[in-house]
């Protein structure tokens, strides 16, 4: 296969990906280090006066925890419903592309719908509570929006398709061969989950994590529309926000960044390490 | 147990109940378990369905107050969100941006997927990093120092300044669902046109692009539907003539207060459908199953 001509001349080719590379430098790197830069520039005080203030300001530095107190329960819940339902989804039946296409319906909502929905439908007038009282399910009262389970629910309704379609692209990718060669020495099917899809997903499944668990960081727009955008559920890119175009206080708005920024590559680091604990070798048996 | 009639080879015939419980046992709790999946999966989509059904029936409604139906039917609010909103000329913004974000990204995004999965390179490592970054943190991180650039270069709050920072998360994007299907086309066509003297720009104009087509429409109809989709970026740095549809909808809810709900929820239902029909026709191209790896399509028998 290999072409025994050497290149000593500058392969032209890696030209091609020179306007890329130069348009993320400008647009991503420089802002970036520029907002770097400007956070450790306060208008007045020391260089650090942004980090302390947010790390010593009531309202800024819990922040932190209740933005992870909804992001990670429901990259968990969006990960933990996508796997299972994913893996039954994998052998193609006539209704696999229906489904599929069902399950991915939410994402063309918009957190604005999805917000006005649920504001009617898990109102006190409701369809829900009509139909619990209507059925005597439960008298008391139920409140599902204005506070942290409607930033929740309608976080899971729209990150959930996106985790699912991830996760169905990694299991349709690993060859069927190598599950049915345990179903030959006798595992079943939960077996077969557990000791040969689980640890070849598990690479996938740590990018899906990652990738699910960004679009629940950085909520903004369900958090100021269902939740308590004041208490349970200011979360930090709201404290952000109100620093940037509120106080006009970018120098303090960018520490805010880029602290958002840190704690988010923490976890992704804590997860690709985890990941790293699993299996690495190639998803296709035999002849690859 | 024995019978008279058979008194022939003693079979071992012990282990057989036992196996065979637990298979029973097995297919049990497999049924529970399929049985549990669709009724979470039932329940996600009932209750989706029944967001969607307030909202519609909202959007419809004369006036409901509090009961299973309104009194009264009209689609007036249609109307009178076309109006309010300007949702001529927001939905022809929108149009712009998203068709600008989606031409620039497949021009820059295409040719840099093609050397990432053909050339190795020293410093590729750094740039697969540089192009995975921008999808691994939340795009309110750069958007904030990204928006406060744009003000200073006064690009923040025209179409330009929306259209630079759609395109962050937008070329990265093009280059990883680009990547796979280039790697799929044989090489072996690249080097017959070289050898019949085809230029990069004329290999990339005869051969490449004709046979990227399926993976060009893919990635252009992804990022289509995330550029409709995407709110924070253009939230920071749009202007008053520069919003795209989700940003209108959001500050039209925020701000509603003499508003009629209806009137919000119609235009809601309006972003629905533009973004339903173009996830459909997405849907149409590409197989979601197939996005990440290829799959070699195993006769099922199972």
């Amino acid at each position: 296969m290999a072409i025994p001509i050497q290149r000593v001349t500058f392969d032209r080719t890696l030209l091609l990906v020179m306007p890329a590379a130069l348009f993320m430098m400008l647009l991503f790197i420089y802002p970036f280090l520029y907002g770097l830069l400007l956070s450790l520039n306060p208008p007045e005080g020391d260089w650090l006066d942004n980090y302390q203030k947010f790390f010593t300001t009531d309202n800024l530095w819990p922040t932190i925890w209740t933005t992870l107190r909804l992001a990670v329960p429901v990259t968990l819940i969006n990960v933990g419903l996508a796997l299972p339902i994913a893996f039954k989804m994998r052998v193609h039946t006539r209704y696999q592309r229906w489904i599929t296409t069902i399950l991915v319906v939410p994402v063309s909502l918009g957190t604005v719908l999805i917000a006005e929905g649920m504001l009617t439908y898990f109102g006190p007038k409701g369809w829900l509570v009509q139909t619990i009282q209507f059925l005597h399910l439960y008298e008391g009262s139920i409140r599902l929006t204005h506070n942290f389970w409607g930033v929740l629910i309608s976080l899971v309704i729209s990150g959930f398709p996106f985790c699912f379609l991830l996760i169905l692209s990694y299991i349709t990718g690993i060859d069927p061969a190598l599950a049915r060669a345990a179903a030959t020495l006798g595992a079943g099917r939960a077996d077969q989950f557990r000791q040969i899809y689980l640890p070849l997903l598990a690479p996938g499944l740590a990018i899906c994590f990652c990738l699910a668990f960004v679009q629940s960081f950085s909520v903004f727009p369900s958090a100021v529309l269902l939740g308590a955008p004041a208490g349970p559920t200011r979360v930090i890119s709201i404290a952000a926000y109100e620093a940037a175009f509120e106080q006009y206080d970018y120098s303090l708005a960018s520490a805010i960044a880029m602290i958002m920024g840190f704690v988010q590559l923490l976890i992704v680091a804590a997860v690709l390490g985890l990941r790293n604990l699993f299996y690495r070798g190639p998803a296709m048996g035999g002849k690859g | 147990m024995s019978t008279v009639s058979q008194p022939v080879v003693p079979t071992p015939r012990k282990p057989i109940p036992r196996i065979a419980g637990r298979a029973i046992e097995r297919a049990w709790l497999d049924r529970v378990w399929s049985g549990f999946l669709w009724g979470v999966m039932l329940l996600f989509l009932l209750n989706i369905g029944a967001i969607i059904a307030a909202v519609a029936t909202s959007s419809f409604a004369r006036r409901w107050l509090g009961t299973w139906l309104p009194d009264g039917w009209t689609t007036n609010w249609y109307l009178a969100a076309w109006k309010e909103f300007q949702l001529g000329s927001v939905l022809w913004v929108t149009t712009e941006i998203v068709g600008a974000v989606v031409l620039i990204a497949l021009v820059l995004g295409v040719p840099a997927a093609y050397t990432l999965a053909r050339r190795d390179f020293p410093g590729k490592r750094f740039l697969m990093l540089l192009f995975l970054l921008p999808l691994m943190v939340p795009p309110i991180t750069y958007g904030i120092p990204l928006a406060t650039v744009l003000y200073k270069l006064r690009l923040a709050g025209t179409m330009n300044g929306v259209i630079l920072a759609n395109l962050i998360p937008a070329v990265p994007f093009v280059i990883l669902v680009m990547t796979p299907f280039i790697e799929q086309i044989d090489r072996n066509i690249e080097s017959a046109a070289r050898v019949f003297g085809a230029s990069t720009l004329q290999m990339f104009r005869h051969v490449l692009v004709p046979l990227l087509g399926p993976g060009i429409l893919a990635a252009s109809l992804l990022v289509l539907v995330r550029t409709i989709a995407l709110f924070e970026l253009t939230f920071l740095t749009a202007g008053p003539d520069s919003q795209t549809l989700v940003v209108a909808l959001y500050y039209a809810v925020f701000a509603a207060g003499v508003r009629a709900p209806q009137s919000v929820d119609a235009m809601a239902m309006i972003y629905m459908v533009v973004t339903l029909v173009w996830l459909l026709i997405a849907m149409r191209f590409v197989d979601p199953t197939q996005l990440v790896s290829r799959v070699k399509e195993h006769p099922q028998r199972a």
